[in-house]
């Protein structure tokens, strides 16, 4: 088989070592770049990051444009605030547009007396449907969460939810674009199952 | 279908070494760290935390090879606290490869180190490491947080390792963090601290209530009920060990099981 190349996009946020990681242990030829060229160029795109809506579409710059382009012939990973750039629209700290790669909204979780806020720790899935994506993977499984807000979407974008408090999507899908509110690099040997199903889906 | 609660290792390292230390001084060795997190990986640690605890005595340098080596081989949520005391130690912490980094001394003596990294890395990031002592001398400011004993005391932010007092009332402190932007608490009391006779469970509630963030106890466990104590009691959303584990007193596999037999939802 074909190593599959992988271009993790360096935006200058977030923790790029695990996720490098986790996609070689999968399989995968990475590049960690923040030179077009090489995003329009690989087989697969990973959009990973941590922090702020508002700070990550600022520090994606140009490269949102790269992302757009390739979408639709190179599937496409966001991870985390990643995936929440995916959407259409954020109202983290103001109303702020996503990529819009997948319909849907980022909103804030609701405070319920005694609810925790950053939702942190593992927590599990509950699959709205199959896909390869999630080959191997079941409701029930744990993948480790930390975030304050989350995706608003359609059942038909959603592939998994997760509860908290209320349900939201916690894996969502626009043909070969995908996001993950979790982090699949730290979620042992489940979340190295999940990016090893992204590779073989390029 | 809940957000489990955690069981976190912790390990107190100097000279790349694990150490745990009873009332943070009696420094014995434990083993590799890598090796040792890596075990701990493989019995269900939710997450692992690496403690430089003489980094602040000493003003030493930060682990960075070792996070590195830690990252590289764990695939876990990975804390590295221990002398940080800027913005850049921080990026470099996080570059490394760990997901939060844990304030402590430099939170207290320039508050504004939490606004401004929570501001620039993320809120999830940034876990403030909470050390406190009992004081039984009331004064005005001081939230009363009442023992088991009957007493009644306040609880007392201790900097550097637990050497300096600081005045700070705990529940105080906790409430401002959370407001610069803390995400998380690591609550350590001296108390317990190496006792092995339980989390300190009054100010262990008396903090999971008074914020809207999670919060780890730490410090004193020597039993498996003593978990239980910390999520029931203490409210905690964490549970931290370090010698119950290091020692192979008990293993985080049959600590689950006994939690989740007594209807705690944990990631088995």
């Amino acid at each position: 088989m074909v190593t599959r190349r992988v271009t993790i996009i360096d935006y200058g946020l977030g923790n790029l070592r695990s996720v490098t990681k986790g996609l070689e242990k999968a399989g995968a030829a990475v590049r960690v770049s923040s030179d077009p060229e090489e995003i329009v160029s690989a087989d697969g795109i990973v959009i990973p990051g941590v922090g702020a809506f508002r700070e990550g579409m600022e520090m994606l710059g140009d490269l949102r444009r790269s992302v757009t382009a390739s979408a639709g012939s190179i599937p496409v990973l966001g991870i985390c605030l990643g995936m929440q750039m995916l959407l259409t629209t954020s109202e983290e700290h103001g109303l702020h547009q996503g990529l819009n790669l997948i319909p849907g909204h980022v909103r804030r979780f609701e405070r319920v007396r005694g609810m925790k806020i950053p939702h942190m720790g593992w927590n599990s899935l509950i699959v709205e449907r199959d896909h390869p994506l999630l080959e191997g993977i079941g409701t029930g499984d744990y993948m480790y969460f930390v975030h304050s807000y989350h995706a608003t979407t359609h059942a038909e974008y959603t592939l998994t939810w997760t509860e908290y408090a209320d349900r939201f999507s916690s894996t969502i899908y626009h043909g070969d674009v995908f996001g993950v509110q979790y982090h699949p690099e730290k979620s042992g040997r489940t979340g190295l199952r999940l990016l090893k199903n992204f590779i073989d889906l390029l | 279908m809940v957000l489990t609660r955690r069981i976190i290792p912790c390990l107190d390292l100097k000279d790349g070494r694990v150490v745990k230390g009873k009332h943070f001084e009696e420094l014995r060795d434990a083993g590799d760290p890598v090796a040792l997190a890596q075990r701990y990986n493989e019995q269900g640690a939710d997450e692992v935390v690496f403690l430089d605890i003489t980094a602040s005595k000493e003003k030493r340098g930060i682990i960075i090879d070792l996070i590195r080596r830690a990252a590289d081989e764990l695939f876990l949520p990975l804390t590295v606290g221990g002398g940080i005391r800027n913005l850049e130690d921080i990026q470099q912490i996080l570059r490394a490869g760990a997901d939060k980094v844990s304030i402590n001394t430099s939170a207290v003596n320039d508050p504004s180190l939490v606004h401004r990294s929570a501001g620039r890395f993320g809120t999830q990031c940034i876990v403030v490491a909470v050390d406190v002592k009992r004081n039984y001398t009331m004064k005005d400011g001081a939230t009363p947080i009442g023992l088991k004993d009957g007493r009644t005391c306040w609880y007392e932010v201790v900097t550097y390792g637990g050497s300096r007092t600081t005045g700070i009332d705990a529940i105080e402190w906790v409430k401002r963090v959370e407001e610069l932007g803390a995400g998380e608490i690591l609550l350590t009391s001296m108390e317990t601290d190496g006792t092995k006779d339980g989390y300190d469970l009054p100010v262990t509630r008396a903090v999971a209530e008074a914020v809207g963030i999670p919060v780890i106890a730490s410090g004193g466990v020597g039993a498996l009920e003593h978990f239980y104590e910390g999520f029931v009691e203490g409210k905690a959303d964490a549970c931290l060990a370090a010698s119950v584990f290091h020692y192979g007193e008990l293993t985080i596999g049959r600590v689950k099981e006994y939690l989740a037999s007594r209807g705690i939802p944990v990631r088995l």
